[in-house]
């Protein structure tokens, strides 16, 4: 269980890495609005609550892995990678231009504390699984993090990866779909639905548990859950909101990759001070 | 030297040489270690040998993520799968991603005969060129083959190797040894260049340069065993002193040994040259024997194309 003092800081911590993302999305005028929001209050949870890492160590062998497989919301993990101290929050500025260490698709060759290049859907499920055997083969008790889109999940690799993980038991495999029920061109009930998520998981072998994806309470059990598992990898399904914290984006269509001038940008910051709370009372 | 072993057999034996000898060395097989004899590998290093399945696209990305943690995997299935059907995680989480990824293709072109056409790989050093940094190699005998996956082992970066798994004899002397990069001339001649690689079309050049003998040509044979980096150096050189080149592969003419020499040839020493290789046409089932004639890829062919790239030269 969280403390309340706990629970404050995530939810204060995650309201400013909210920012930072609206911030560098919207200095460069463009990005991947919805799915780096939605990802927002998972992503801190992990890395200021859970992950063994050492910013100033970003290839500390023993670290906790996360490979962001809907590789697109790279802008929020390197928020929250800056405020930690892997590079200057500087850079965030320099999101996507020519020459930059911060491109739209996290790359592991660019970017201090991005620990597998993805940005190709369906990838990264099978590279967290590498990596835990890697782990495994140096006896390490490292936890590998995966995060997963909805939409990803039509991906055929995804399933091979799956039937793997269970197959070889990997228990420090802890991974994620960001269930925000939109891909980019609709729906998913509409365009290719995934439906039963969390029965499939289960029936590959997972230990699954759901939860709301912007309540750390929640996410902070399955979480411990999770770590306590000794036999099966991990799945939690996070229900979430595409654009979550930014009224003219959540749950849109279009918010997938969308037009965010500056001013536009530092209106929704203004505005969603409070976007991480609702589902924190 | 004309003692056959199989090429799985050298293959296998020297993985798990070098198994004995650095723990990072992993096997991934996509469900066919049975057809490339690895079982000795996972017999003697079980945590070492992982078996994925029918699952190919899934075994690229898991060698990735082993080569993040330090490993060296080596993930092997057949050429059309490891190219084709792998091609895009091969291309983003290896080479993307500057891993340390071997990944073997079995079974290369003809040599899936009774697969058929579904399973002919003919067109994957083709795509494989095309990846920046990429090592592509095509050893010809067992020799070359234990070298070679050696240097694919101590390799900084993604090596892509076609192995043809059945008998063959050793063209090599045991202790001849072998770097990326830099062919072998098997044959020297003045009057045309056969540039071939692999196991089939080096030993169809060596036959084609005794048949050109017989008719009073004589033939300069390379073993260009890696396709990329391409041995510039040597092409250039047999450009020079013969004047007229023919390529041999096991594979389509376009994009793969007999386009990566004309490039060089084209840019630095335009040369009569010809190109003997699949012209275009999907794979389909037979007996080696039969494939080599339907396609053209014989030594009576490469035979014929010298002869007339030598009446060529000088107009």
């Amino acid at each position: 269980m969280l403390d309340e003092d706990a629970r404050s800081s995530l939810i204060a911590k995650s309201a400013q890495i909210r920012a930072m993302t609206l911030d560098a999305i919207g200095f460069l005028g463009v990005g991947h609005v919805g799915g780096c929001l939605s990802l927002v209050e998972v992503l801190t949870l992990l890395y200021y609550r859970h992950m063994h890492v050492d910013p100033k160590d970003p290839c500390l062998r023993t670290r906790d892995r996360l490979v962001l497989s809907k590789g697109h919301a790279g802008p929020t993990l390197y928020s929250i990678l800056a405020d930690r101290g892997y590079f200057p929050k500087e850079w965030l500025h320099t999101l996507n231009k020519g020459g930059t260490s911060l491109p739209s698709h996290c790359d592991c060759n660019l970017t201090p504390g991005i620990d597998m290049t993805t940005g190709s859907l369906g990838q990264g499920l099978s590279c967290g699984i590498g990596i835990a055997l890697g782990n495994r083969l140096d006896g390490l008790d490292s936890l590998v993090y995966v995060i997963l889109g909805d939409g990803e999940c039509n991906e055929g690799q995804v399933w091979e990866a799956a039937q793997a993980a269970a197959h070889y038991r990997l228990n420090h495999l802890i991974a994620f779909t960001d269930y925000n029920n939109l891909q980019i061109d609709g729906y998913t009930h509409e365009i290719m639905s995934i439906e039963d998520i969390t029965a499939k998981w289960v029936s590959f072998g997972w230990f699954v548990q759901r939860c709301n994806g912007h309540d750390f309470q929640q996410m902070d059990l399955a979480v411990k859950r999770a770590k306590n598992e000794r036999v099966r990898p991990s799945m939690i399904v996070l229900d979430t909101i595409k654009g979550k914290g930014v009224a003219s984006a959540e749950g849109q269509v279009t918010s997938h990759y969308m037009k965010l001038d500056y001013d536009s940008a530092l209106q929704a910051i203004a505005q969603c001070s409070g976007g991480a709370t609702d589902a924190n009372e | 030297m004309n003692s056959q072993v199989e090429m799985r057999s050298v293959y296998a034996e020297t993985l798990v040489e070098l198994g004995q000898e650095d723990e990072r060395i992993v096997l991934l097989e996509a469900d066919l270690m049975r057809a490339h004899s690895t079982q000795c590998f996972r017999e003697r290093f079980p945590e070492r040998s992982i078996n994925v399945g029918v699952a190919e696209a899934n075994m690229v990305g898991i060698a990735s993520g082993l080569s993040a943690t330090g490993k060296k995997p080596f993930a092997t299935t057949f050429a059309c799968f490891a190219a084709r059907r792998a091609y895009d995680q091969f291309f983003v989480s290896a080479n993307y991603s500057r891993l340390n990824v071997n990944l073997v293709g079995t079974t290369p072109g003809i040599t899936a005969e009774l697969n058929g056409g579904t399973h002919m790989a003919l067109e994957d050093v083709s795509l494989m060129r095309a990846i920046p940094h990429l090592v592509v190699f095509e050893p010809s005998d067992p020799v070359c083959l234990r070298r070679l996956v050696r240097r694919a082992a101590s390799h900084e970066g993604c090596t892509y190797m076609r192995l043809h798994l059945g008998p063959t004899d050793e063209l090599y002397d045991p202790t001849e040894d072998f770097e990326f990069g830099e062919s072998k001339v098997l044959h020297s001649g003045r009057d045309v260049a056969l540039i071939a690689t692999g196991v089939v079309m080096v030993r169809e050049a060596l036959e084609a340069a005794e048949l050109l003998s017989s008719r009073g040509l004589s033939a300069t044979v390379v073993d260009m065993h890696t396709i990329k980096p391409i041995d510039r150096n040597r092409i250039i050189e047999v450009a020079a002193s013969c004047g007229a080149i023919v390529t041999c592969e096991n594979h389509q003419i376009v994009g793969g040994l007999g386009s990566a020499v004309a490039e060089v040839l084209g840019e630095e020493m335009p040369t009569p040259m010809a190109r003997v290789g699949v012209n275009g046409e999907f794979g389909e089932v037979g007996p080696v024997n039969y494939l080599r004639e339907r396609f053209g890829v014989t030594a009576a062919a490469i035979c014929e194309r010298a002869q007339e790239v030598v009446e060529r030269k000088g107009r």
